[in-house]
Order: C-alpha cells, then structure tokens, then sequence
C-alpha cells in the first residue's frame, strides 16, 4: 500500500482529496489528509463580513464535512516534512511516511513584518480583514465609527486575492453612504503597485471608478514602519499617511512548517513548475494554491484550475509518464464594486484582463471588466458553488481550466 | 518601439522600459537616469548591477529582496532612487518592470 499524504485541509487541499479519491485505486492508495484546525472558512466571505452582508455562520462549516469518505482526516500540528527520507514529522512525535506528497498549506498574514503594526493601536484603530478575528473585530469598529480618515492600504506583494483590498474601499464607499455619513469619510486607497492594480487595462477601469467613488489613491508606497502615536503610516521614501482607521492587508507568508523543512523562499513560498506544479526541489512533492511561488494569483479560482490540472499529472507521474505543463496561470475574479454592482475579470500568465463576455463567447451571461448587478449576483451565488461543488472537485460547466481566448476584446 | 537614447536606437516598451537587455549600454544607462533627474554615482552603479545580475539569474526582484540582499538596505535603496525606486532602477539597469505582483 502506497500512500499519498496532503497537508492542510483549505480550498486547496480539500479539492485535491476529493479529485484524488476518485482517481487512485483504492487498493494501492492510502490517501490522508492532515490539518490541525476543525473549520473550513468560506474566505472570500472576509471581505463582506466588516460590512455586515455576511453573517459569521454563513463562512463556517467544519473541514471534516468536505473530506470524502475513504479518506482520512489527521486533524494534528505538524512540525516539519523531511523530503530526504519521505516523511512528515508531526508535533507529537509521530513520523507519517509518504510516497506522494502534495503541499496546500497556504498563506497567512504575518504584521509582525512591519514595524509599528502590532503596537499600541493594532485593533485599536488598525485592523485586518484577512482573517476571520480580524474581519469581525473590524465590522464591531465600523458599526460604531464616528469617521474621520480611513485608509486602506497593502503592505506587500504578493497577497491573497489581489482585488480584495480595492473592494474593500468599493464595499467601504457603499457603506457609510447607506449609514448617511459618507461626507464623514475620506477614504484613501494606499498601495505598493503603480496603479490601482497590476494589469493595466484592468487598472483603467478600476481607476475609473476610484475616481467616480472619490477615493483618493495613494501608489508605489512601500510602508517602512506605523507610528502608532501620531497615528501615520510612513514609506521608505519618508512619505506619511495620516489614518483615524487603518485597514491594512500585512505582509502575506507561507507556513512557518515550510520554513522549518527548508523548503521555502524568503516568503516561506514554496518554488514550483508554473506549468507541471512539481515542487522544484523534490520530484514526488506537489504544491498548489496559495502556498506555491509561481506568478499566479493566490485565490481559490486559481487553486481550482491547478487542482484538475494536478490530478491529471499525479496520475501521469505514478504511471512514470512525463507530466503535462498545462498549467496557465488561469485566474477567474469577481470585484466588488459597491451599491449591488460587480465586475468579472478572467486572466492568465499572459493575457491581462479585458472586456468580454463570460463563460460563453458573445453570449455571457456574465460581463468581464464591466460593472453589472448580474455579476454581483454571481458573486453572491459562488458561496453555494464552493461549498457545493468547488470543494468537492465537480468541474463547474462551461468554465474551462484553461483560460478561453474566444469572447474577449484583445485590442 | 523604437527610440534612440544616447545615439543608440533600442527597443522600448509603452512604459519606457528597454525590451531586449542586450541593447543597454552604461551611457544608455545614464541618460535613463538623467530623464529620472538622477545623476548617477559608483554607489548607484553598484545597485544596477546587482539587479542586472540576479536578472541574468531569473531572480525576480522585490524592495524585500532588495533589503536582504547585503548590496543596500531599503532605505538606502530610497535616497539613491527617491521616487518608486525598484521600478525607476530597473528602468535605468536596462531590465523588465519588476512583475512583484499579479
């Protein structure tokens, strides 16, 4: 008996249980997966929880619900992987052995990066919503916040969901003008990007719309430290932002267990094949989702598209058969953009964001790069599809793996 | 496009950033520097060599990694290229803007 171990149970790895249980041979393949927390958080739900469009219960379900039966779940810390002699080490000594090992620990947040972050005023008036605290602490805030400055603001690349904090700032703009009290509000949008986001045909639009929402944007701002006192955010560069209300995105990091095994970068990232996803220094381990160091975004859409492409080549790779470097950085986002409104946008490692219709070629429904209350509705509607079929590795119908170049307007 | 720098034509992008490295030259490098009102010093070459050469490597670049390099800390990288510092040294190294993000 072989066995194929999976560490942690997010979006990533519960799609790769659910894809490889129905893929190996059962009598050959043991398949477990080990995650040492109980909940499985509905993430893209953090960015309408500040706002009270969601409610705690709707993003929370327990993890062992989505792992299939067959598969076991070791819900147990683990302290390191030793890829020398296939094994992982577990915190309470234990030594799990692994032919196959697929690495989807993820990424987390660490302000511990950024001087100043987790002084005086850290859930004061410095907040994240990249967690779930976090994103709760902060709705608590805004339903009593007076107004005053608020600054929304990323401290490094790469981060989660690249859009969420400018939806945040959209979703921000909405709000206080159904509390009556936008003109309380200046709301500025600090980012280290150039623009409001990476590509730039998207960057137009979403600029645009910056503009229409009056929200100032600050750009190519590299935070060196938080003076909690004077309550400023100052740049290497010496430029400083006055906050009432800090809504930072910090510095994101993989694991700290990928730091311990020394298989990381600086980030704690682990370096994969963009294309194969095989980890590059080890031939049997695999990595996906958010803890890979390829150029694509860190979002669940992303984890999907790599998941069906992985299992293709974890079959390839157990039946010695050269992999497929299929993967194209396919990344497929819904942006928030207040008032009942949102935008699609669908991209890869070489095709920026542009308008069009979506999934199907001239037809839609759904509309890229162009606000509509249909694409909020869908928005809202990928709640159900992720913990009814994303998670559960159902290829979602029309929506290919591989970014569609037919129904988009490339100039 | 094509645009003449230093009295040499060279490839550039719709954001000014050369496209084929092997057109740079150090006077291509200066007169980069200059439309960035930076007058160039043995201290700014040195940083522009560093990124030349982990981008030889296929190292991708980052203020972080800038920071950790032991070639200039970050706030020395600032008061060397006061304005977006990575992407105007990358301009005048000759190199593609640093794609730290997706």
């Amino acid at each position: 008996m072989k066995r194929m171990l999976i560490l942690g149970a997010g979006t990533a790895g519960t799609m790769m249980a659910n894809h490889l249980h129905k893929e190996l041979n059962s009598k050959e393949w043991e398949i477990d997966v080990i995650d040492e927390q109980e909940t499985h958080y509905y993430q893209p739900g953090y960015l309408f929880l500040p706002f009270d469009i969601y409610e705690p219960e709707d993003i929370v379900k327990p993890i062992k619900d989505f792992i299939p039966r067959g598969v076991n779940l070791i819900q147990d810390q683990i302290d390191r992987i030793v890829p020398e002699e296939q094994y992982v080490a577990m915190t309470n000594g234990d030594r799990l052995h692994y032919d196959l090992l697929i690495i989807a620990t993820g990424a987390k947040i660490a302000p511990e990066e950024t001087e100043g972050m987790l002084g005086a005023e850290w859930k004061k008036s410095i907040f994240d919503f990249y967690t779930f605290e976090g994103a709760l602490d902060l709705r608590n805030k805004l339903r009593t916040w007076e107004g005053g400055n608020l600054v929304v603001h990323i401290t490094e690349m790469p981060i989660k969901c690249p859009v969420a904090p400018l939806e945040f700032a959209f979703l921000a703009d909405s709000y206080f003008k159904n509390k009556h009290m936008r003109d309380k509000v200046n709301i500025t949008f600090v980012t280290p990007l150039s623009g409001a986001f990476t590509k730039p045909k998207a960057t137009t639009t979403l600029q645009h719309l910056l503009d229409e929402k009056q929200i100032h944007i600050e750009s190519d701002f590299a935070i060196e430290q938080i003076d909690n006192e004077q309550k400023t955010i100052i740049d290497y560069g010496g430029r400083s932002i006055p906050f009432d209300l800090l809504v930072t995105v910090p510095t994101n990091k993989g694991d700290d267990l990928i730091a311990r095994s020394g298989l990381g970068d600086d980030l704690n990232f682990v370096p994969t094949d963009k294309g194969t996803l095989q980890s590059k220094a080890w031939p049997n381990i695999f990595v996906l989702g958010d803890a890979t160091n390829i150029a694509a975004s860190k979002a669940g859409s992303v984890a999907h598209f790599e998941a069906e492409i992985l299992t293709e080549n974890i079959k390839r790779y157990i039946a010695g058969e050269p992999l497929n470097a299929e993967f194209d950085g396919h990344a497929n986002c819904f942006v928030e953009t207040g008032n009942g409104k949102a935008l699609l946008i669908d991209f890869n490692y070489t095709h920026e964001p542009v308008e069009g219709t979506f999934p199907l070629p001239g037809i839609g429904p759904l509309r890229l790069l162009k606000e509509s209350r249909f694409n909020h509705m869908g928005k809202l509607a990928f709640r159900w599809i992720y913990w009814n079929m994303l998670l559960k590795g159902t290829h979602i119908p029309f929506v290919s793996t591989n970014m569609q170049e037919a129904g988009k307007e490339f100039a | 496009m094509e645009k003449v720098i230093a009295g040499t034509s060279v490839k550039i992008n719709e954001e000014g950033y050369l496209t084929e490295f092997a057109q740079w030259n150090t006077q291509i490098g200066t007169e980069l520097a200059k439309e960035a009102n930076i007058d160039m010093t043995p201290r700014h070459w040195e940083v522009i060599t560093y990124l030349q050469t982990e981008f030889k490597n296929e190292v991708p670049l980052s203020i972080r990694k800038i920071g950790k390099s032991g070639v200039v800390d970050i706030k020395e990288f600032y008061q060397l290229f006061p304005i977006a510092p990575l992407k105007t040294a990358s301009k005048i190294a000759g190199i593609p803007k640093p794609a730290s993000c997706i």
